[in-house]
């Protein structure tokens, strides 16, 4: 038995049963890991020794009758994720070497339900990106064709889960860097609702618009997942206090009686002709279950691109200048005073697309500049959360394409940082209007690289989006396509 | 041309709650350099902002007092530079929506009051301390301090004069010690100043050029730094030059302002809304129990004091320095039904007391109570009022009582006509040679025969007695 | 807007980056190009509307004046590059 092939929920009952030991599963999961990692390089660090000691404590905790939820379940994080004792490097030489002395909370969380971490993943560098080519450490490589690149910036966390080099992965989402990579990997991934998930020892970004979130192999998984990581933090001022619901009860309802609303701006000319097939495929599959499907407009859609490029850039901006060589990280070697030491060691500490968002953020924030740009750019974003909750009030879900196209080739786009930056145009929305995004699997291209359906919802509505998934996971064939590594 | 100077101060307060503002660490001062410190004020890769309720709570304190209007609604804001004691690059502070705005302070100046503008208070957090070692090319950085509390408190350019300037802070000092919200300690920089100064013709509206002065740890400094800028701006002005719009920093030493230009260039803050902290938002209800529950502020304590009890000024002044102090005398006033008596013993004698020992009123051996028993035994008469003097030496180095001392020293005063007068005979007697000097017109003498029956009653007699029956002993045949 | 060479090198200043002479050209270029399509925003009417800082509408998110315990000072300066006398050094500033 492939243990390494295996989701959460069926670990979980082989584990319970006694049919499997934890150190089976993280051993088999080496042995995969292993196996194929020389090629698709998902990861920056593997943690193997320890997670064969979490599996031995793992494994004495199942003898004793005392499983948690997640004892014994090999799971991978995104190198943006403080891990306590555990280098976490954010994809960047800044922090090549800088081991956190904390968790970040949803580390805690999956600790404390008895997960075991195979190790960290490689991530486009501080999250900045669309392709996982920005990161100090190499590309990662789509698992289904490796000319291609995983998406981003969770790229390595998307090609662990899809590689099978993990039963299931935590990524980050600023403009979609979970959804998008999670569609070109053929997976499932979930950017919950802006302060659903703690952000406490995340590695921020853009601080209005990061949320943390699983991939996994199927929507139940997900539920699982989100269960363990979601809920108040009081270590973090914009954490919703929202009650959690368990969120396995929405996988059972089926989406009849729904309405799906379909954005007219989001299927227009430039998306890939397969893409759109395989999207319109699945509305015809909610139509059978008996959802209907309502044309909405979102009219703001144009400007989310724009709207974006000014905010995540100037949060970004202010958030990468805490590294400058003083109290952790890379520092440059020789240096004339402290000027010259600054700016050697964070020109030689950050990789160009990170420079180039540093410079596009101080300049919009600057003297001047700020009303043209941020305050109006804020203002826009009120109105394109306007156009949401105007939606929402009409249907309960809506519907659209991950991803414009399937995975690009490795090299292909790194040359125009606006073409790299189209890549986002479906995602971006949701994470400016702070609502959850889910992306699933819905088929392939006749090249055979995964397409993925994205559906939204209302604030703290996640679950409408499992249940909706879920219904279209248990519909639609099955495809038990696993990529040729 | 005459020139008048226009003032305004910038305070910070660094306030006394037990922790930081954004994080659980103490904000207690000193400290083995670093061990103060945790992932949220080491701006640490990944870590987030809280705020403490305290300090907002501290803050509004501080806005009631200063009749400020509290925002319903305020917000906090980063402010962007690059500087070592700085950890995560900007400071959390407060921009365009303050905690409170349009307050004022009144002075009280030596003939006359005065009322300054507050134009607002924000809250902040501290940056760390940077250190320089003369010969050395590196300097070091400690970030206990990053995260402590400020409270920014800006005046408007109101103050004419270093003598006003010196008494608006003050007058802010003992409203914020008062408020127990910081303990001005400005040589611990827990309550700093920087000034603005500008000169214009007397008489005009339009403000001059101003410069913006710091590095004065002191309130005298504040008024010397102030006098040196008036002087050296006159200058210019009164020679056709003009000011340049610079900061200086005052040099105590050679007790001159230097300019910064040249080490220093225009900081582009780039502020924007802290994404990572939320509104703040303060309800009237909120307000209004914290304006019940604010202790009485010293202006009105002075002139309650003044009007209820008698006091001059600068009697009330001294008293009012201090809340301990102020509740000491009131309730010792209170206790005894003698105010008058109450000041002289508390100003005299009791703070000589304390302060040769450097002891907090709080910790006095003679509290209230043995205060009042022993103004009440001098006004009976039971003791005189020099012999009460030595009686309180004794209570505050014992810490007993009054009554013990005088039964244990059998101190008691001698009234006794019949007894003093026997005295008074003795002393006569004894000294013939100066009784006939005194008769024959010698009156200094008469100090001698009362220190004679002083001696005689080991100082117990009562003078007053004394005085009368002497007279009469001397001056009869 | 369009933004010079010169300008963008002030933008390095402030932000503590620097680029060599090509890179500057190529790095302005780039910033151009993203900047030109910002201005698309000036298409929409926002008068009256105001700006959205946070997606949540959460306030007043307090902690308690509770002191805990500070970082170990080990933990807290092993990822520094230069500590001496229990202080982080850096570089002379002068002031």
């Amino acid at each position: 038995m492939e243990l390494f092939r295996l989701t959460i929920h069926e670990l979980q009952s082989l584990l319970r049963a006694g049919t499997v030991t934890a150190t089976d599963v993280v051993g088999d999961m080496y042995r995969r890991i292993d196996a194929v990692e020389g090629s698709v390089h998902a990861y920056i660090t593997l943690t193997r020794e320890a997670a064969f000691a979490q599996a031995e404590a793992a494994d004495n905790l199942i003898k004793q009758g005392n499983l948690k939820e997640l004892t014994g379940i090999p799971l991978a994080l995104k190198d943006i994720l403080c891990t306590q004792g555990e280098r976490t490097t954010c994809g960047s030489r800044m922090l090549n070497n800088f081991v956190p002395p904390y968790d970040a909370t949803v580390v805690e969380r999956l600790r404390q339900a008895g997960a075991i971490f195979t190790g960290k993943t490689n991530m486009d560098e501080f999250a900045m990106g669309s392709s996982n080519e920005t990161s100090y450490f190499g590309a990662t490589a789509n698992p289904w064709d490796l000319t291609r690149i995983p998406g981003g910036s969770s790229g390595g966390s998307a090609a662990a889960v899809a590689a099978d080099m993990c039963a299931a992965a935590l990524g980050s989402d600023t403009g979609g860097s979970i959804r998008q990579p999670a569609a070109l990997c053929g997976v499932v991934g979930m950017k919950p609702t802006y302060g659903r998930v703690s952000r406490f020892g995340l590695i921020a970004f853009a601080s209005s618009l990061d949320q943390i979130g699983p991939f996994t192999k199927d929507v139940e998984d997900c539920a699982i997942l989100m269960n363990a990581i979601a809920g108040h933090d009081p270590r973090e001022s914009t954490s919703a206090t929202v009650e959690v619901p368990d969120y396995r009860q929405f996988l059972l309802g089926g989406v009849e009686g729904w309405t799906i609303g379909i954005p007219k701006e989001y299927f227009i000319a430039g998306i890939d002709p397969e893409v759109e097939a395989s999207v319109q495929e699945a509305i015809a599959t909610f139509e059978r279950l008996g959802a209907r499907c309502l044309p909405i407009s979102l009219p703001h859609t144009e400007y989310c691109l724009a709207v974006y490029y000014i905010i995540a850039p100037a949060e970004a901006s202010s958030n990468l200048a805490r590294y400058d060589g003083v109290k952790y990280g890379f520092r440059t070697d020789t240096y004339r005073d402290l000027l010259d030491m600054y700016k050697k060691t964070r020109s030689e500490g950050f990789g160009p697309e990170v420079k180039r968002r540093i410079m596009l953020g101080t300049y919009v924030l600057s003297a001047g500049y700020y009303d043209a740009y941020y305050k109006k750019a804020s203002q826009v974003r009120g109105l394109i959360k306007r156009d949401f909750d105007e939606a929402f009030r009409k249907c309960d879900v809506i519907l659209t394409p991950t991803s414009p196209t399937p995975a690009f080739r490795l090299g292909e786009k790194t040359d125009d940082p606006m073409q790299m930056y189209l890549s986002d145009i479906f995602t971006i929305s949701a994470n400016l209007a702070g609502i959850p995004g889910l992306s699933i699997p819905c088929g392939f291209t006749t090249d055979g690289l995964p397409i993925g359906l994205q559906l939204l919802a209302g604030h703290f509505d996640e679950g409408k989006l499992l249940q909706m998934a879920s219904a279209y996971e248990k519909s639609a064939p099955q495809e038990k396509r696993r990529p040729q590594l | 041309m005459e020139l008048e100077p226009v003032i305004g101060l910038e305070v910070h307060a660094q306030l006394l709650t037990q922790t930081k503002i954004f994080c659980g660490c103490s904000a207690k001062y000193g400290g083995v350099p670093n061990h103060h410190t945790c992932p949220v004020c080491l701006g640490m890769p990944g870590v987030l902002p809280v705020l403490n309720r305290r300090v907002v709570e501290f803050a509004m304190k501080m806005a009631l007092a200063t009749h400020c209007r509290i925002n319903n609604e305020s917000s906090f804001a980063r402010k962007n530079y690059f500087y070592p004691d700085l950890p995560k690059g900007y400071q959390i502070s407060q921009y365009n929506q303050p905690l409170a705005e349009h307050g004022w302070v009144d002075l009280e100046l030596a003939d006359s009051r005065k009322r300054i503008g507050i134009t607002r208070i924000h809250l902040e957090e501290d940056a760390g301390k940077l250190m320089h070692a003369a010969f050395n090319p590196a300097s070091s950085v400690d970030l206990n301090r990053t995260g402590v509390p400020l409270m920014e408190i800006v005046s408007e350019p109101d103050m004419r004069n270093p003598e006003e300037a010196a008494d608006y802070l003050k007058r802010l000092h003992e409203i914020l010690v008062y408020l127990e919200v910081c303990d001005g300690n400005m040589e611990e920089g827990s309550f700093r100043c920087d000034a603005n100064i500008s000169l214009r013709p007397l008489g005009t509206e339009k403000f001059g050029t101003r410069t913006e002065l710091k590095n004065m740890n002191s309130f005298r400094n504040v008024q010397r730094a102030l006098e040196y800028e008036i002087k050296r701006q006159s200058y210019l002005l009164e020679s056709g030059k003009s000011v340049i719009q610079e900061t200086r920093l005052w040099n105590d030493a050679q007790g001159v302002t230097q300019s910064m230009r040249g080490k220093e260039e225009a900081h582009d803050y780039r502020y924007f809304p802290d994404p990572d902290l939320v509104p703040l938002l303060i309800s009237s209800a909120w307000i209004a129990e914290l304006e019940k529950g604010l202790c009485e502020l010293p202006l009105a304590k002075r002139e309650r004091f003044i009007s209820a009890y008698g006091l001059s000024p600068y009697d009330a002044g001294v008293l009012t320095s201090y809340a301990a102090l102020a509740d000491y005398f009131e309730t010792t006033a209170k206790l005894s039904g003698q105010p008058k008596q109450a000041v002289n013993w508390i100003m005299g004698d009791l703070l000589r007391f304390l302060n040769e020992d450097k002891r907090d009123i709080k910790d006095s051996p003679v509290t209230p109570t043995l205060l009042t028993e022993l103004l009440r035994l001098v006004e009976t008469g039971t003791i005189s009022g020099k012999m009460g003097k030595e009686v309180f030496a004794v209570m505050y180095q014992s810490g007993k009582s009054a009554q013990m001392i005088i039964a244990e020293q059998g101190l008691v005063q001698i009234t006794d006509e019949s007894e003093i007068a026997g005295v008074i005979a003795a002393v006569v007697n004894a000294n013939p040679e100066q009784l006939a000097q005194y008769r024959s017109g010698r009156d200094k003498l008469f100090g001698f025969f009362v220190g004679q029956v002083m001696k005689a009653t080991q100082g117990k007699a009562n003078p007053q007695i004394i005085n009368e029956l002497l007279k009469k002993a001397l001056n009869s045949g | 807007m369009k933004i010079e060479t010169k300008e963008a090198a002030y933008v390095a200043h402030l932000a503590r980056l620097e680029f060599q002479d090509d890179e500057m050209g190529r790095f302005t270029a780039q910033m151009n190009d993203i900047l030109l399509y910002m201005e698309k925003l000036n298409e929409v009417d926002t008068t009256g509307i105001a700006p959205l800082t946070s997606a949540v509408a959460i306030t007043n998110a307090f902690r308690e004046d509770v002191v805990h315990n500070s970082l170990n000072y080990d933990l807290a300066v092993a990822n520094a590059p230069e500590v001496r006398e229990n202080c982080f050094i850096v570089p002379k500033v002068v002031e």
